[in-house]
């Protein structure tokens, strides 16, 4: 009896893990694979003024890789989105390190509740006020010629891809800081306390053991950010005016203004392969890199 | 030291900026969204109490939100429980299958569900919306209950079936009773990322506007910015409450499980 149980364990178990995961995974499969097949699918279709011509073709494609406004708007995206990223790590790490390094333990989870908190509240209206506050007549520049800095409102502000650069930097914070300070919290101390005892100065520790132990915190913080971001259509329309026009709003316009659904599926799939694959590709260096090591 | 701390507070106040801009504008009395400020007045409030098309849309939101909540913290429970309790073949893949929709770009689950919605010729309602919050939720409720599970004493549950209860009524007995704030911590979230949720419900609410949908609408309109302000307003505050409640829940049910605190919800 006792031995079978033991035998027949795994076998339960897998069976009784992946009945509790069936209704879950089965819900994913059902609205996001299918949909996702379906919009590949419509992809090789093509649009017929008022009809859909469901004959495999790859005319879509070819518009899309060749069309230069569609290249144009693809880059900008991987641009903004990529610049986006960095600023957001960039900006994040010093406070992941804050929080994980020196403050006191019990008050850590307070310090990521204020963090998340900006994160958590209405996304519109976030970006709607970075319009007010990078107006013409808004905070930034008021208080910049208020103070003498400046004679004139910076026209570079509003209405162009470095206004879409700011308020995604803006909304896209935590997801950088929580993976980064997830990361930092793991490293034990006494490697950096080693390292300075073996006469490192506090920097060269930093450099040489933290941050490297960072590196996977860093990679999941870089990619949670890029990857949606290269899909916002919320900021650039709001802030972007035409030079932050990015692939979201052709997709958006694709669909609902010039009733081209196919097309708009084709740009959607090219810009996830586009996405998925730089993802990949980063992740595999990565591993290979810290393999080496 | 000293320059981290105060990189720390400048960076809380970046983040903080359009938060605390808010309210200033939604009591501010005159329609130019934009600095010096005119003086105090509620008058935009009152307004809010008298549209109609508000209501519709608040009354939409909320019943989304709370069956958002409802149903994604239970497929959440199933996705929990196995990863946190069961070893399976495949459970990478599925686990990370199931989490898919964090990192995807919204507006591509938005355009595919969209697709299938119209491919199947199925029309568009409040329930064409909680279909995708439910997608986008469940991940944020898998991470948060595994938080929950993953401080449970498996020994406990095995207790109640040699005593001769069934898997099922000593899941019941035992164990939702010391998962039951990560259970509220979970809805609460769902609650709140719903009722902010802005693409997929432009995509998929068609005659059934949702909050963020109606305010989308009202931005065209300057002469309405103040209205929208003041509603942003009553939104944030409820966000803000909801979250305490949820990280309030959260911090029981660590208490409850004898564990020690790792950070937020999301860790």
């Amino acid at each position: 009896m006792a031995s079978q149980s033991r035998i027949w364990r795994p076998d339960g178990e897998a069976k009784r893990g992946l009945t509790l995961v069936a209704p879950p995974f089965l819900y994913a499969l059902l609205l996001l694979a299918a949909p996702l097949a379906s919009i590949l699918l419509l992809s090789f279709w093509s649009q017929d003024f008022m009809t859909i011509e469901r004959d495999f073709q790859l005319g879509n494609y070819r518009e899309a890789l060749t069309d230069p406004l569609y290249r144009t708007l693809m880059l900008r995206s991987l641009r903004i989105a990529g610049l986006v990223t960095l600023i957001t790590v960039l900006l994040a790490f010093p406070i992941a390190y804050y929080v994980s390094f020196h403050v006191a333990p019990s008050r850590k989870s307070l310090w990521l509740f204020l963090i998340t908190i900006p994160f958590w509240t209405s996304y519109l209206i976030r970006v709607f006020l970075w319009r007010v506050i990078l107006a013409f007549d808004g905070p930034v520049n008021g208080s910049l010629m208020g103070l003498g800095l400046i004679d004139e409102p910076l026209p570079f502000l509003l209405y162009n891809a470095n206004a879409v650069i700011i308020t995604l930097a803006h909304a896209f914070a935590p997801f950088a800081i929580l993976p980064i300070f997830v990361s930092l919290e793991r490293i034990d101390r006494a490697l950096v306390e080693a390292a300075r005892d073996l006469g490192e100065s506090a920097a060269m520790a930093f450099l040489r053991v933290t941050l490297p132990l960072t590196a996977p915190g860093i990679l999941a913080a870089s990619l949670i950010v890029f990857i949606p971001t290269i899909g916002d259509y919320v900021t650039p329309r709001l802030v972007g005016g035409t030079q932050g026009t990015m692939i979201a709003n052709m997709i958006y316009a694709q669909i609902f203004d010039l009733n081209d659904r196919p097309m708009g599926a084709t740009l959607a799939v090219c810009a996830m392969t586009i996405v998925g694959s730089l993802a990949l590709a980063v992740t595999l260096l990565t591993r290979r890199w810290s393999l080496k090591r | 030291m000293t320059s981290l701390r105060l990189y720390t507070l400048l960076y809380l106040a970046f983040l903080y900026a359009p938060i605390v801009l808010l309210p200033l504008f939604a009591f501010n009395d005159g329609t130019v969204i934009a600095f010096p400020l005119r003086g105090f007045t509620t008058a935009w409030f009152a307004e809010l109490a008298q549209t109609e098309a508000l209501h519709e849309a608040a009354v939409n939101s909320l019943i989304i939100a709370g069956a958002t909540a409802g149903l994604a913290t239970s497929l959440g429970v199933f996705a929990a429980r196995a990863t946190s309790r069961y070893r399976f073949p495949g459970k990478a893949g599925v686990v990370g299958f199931i989490m898919l929709p964090l990192v995807l770009p919204e507006i591509i689950v938005a355009l595919s569900l969209l697709v299938i919605l119209l491919q199947l010729g199925l029309s568009l309602s409040i329930w064409t919306v909680v279909a995708g919050h439910v997608l986008l939720c469940v991940p944020f409720a898998t991470a948060i209950l595994s938080g929950a599970f993953a401080g449970l004493d498996p020994s406990l549950e095995e207790a109640a079936v040699d005593l001769g209860e069934g898997r099922l009524s000593s899941f019941r007995l035992v164990t939702l009773p010391l998962i039951w704030p990560g259970l509220i911590a979970s809805a609460l979230i769902c609650f709140t990322i719903s009722l902010d949720e802005f693409i997929i419900a432009f995509f998929l609410s068609g005659n059934d506007p949702t909050l963020p949908v109606y305010l989308w609408g009202q931005l065209r309109f300057p002469g309405r910015l103040p209205i929208v302000f003041a509603l942003g307003t009553i939104l944030v505050l409820a966000s803000i409450a909801l979250l305490i409640g949820a990280e309030v829940m959260r911090r029981r049910g660590l208490r409850r499980a004898g564990l020690s605190d790792r950070g937020g919800s999301l860790i």
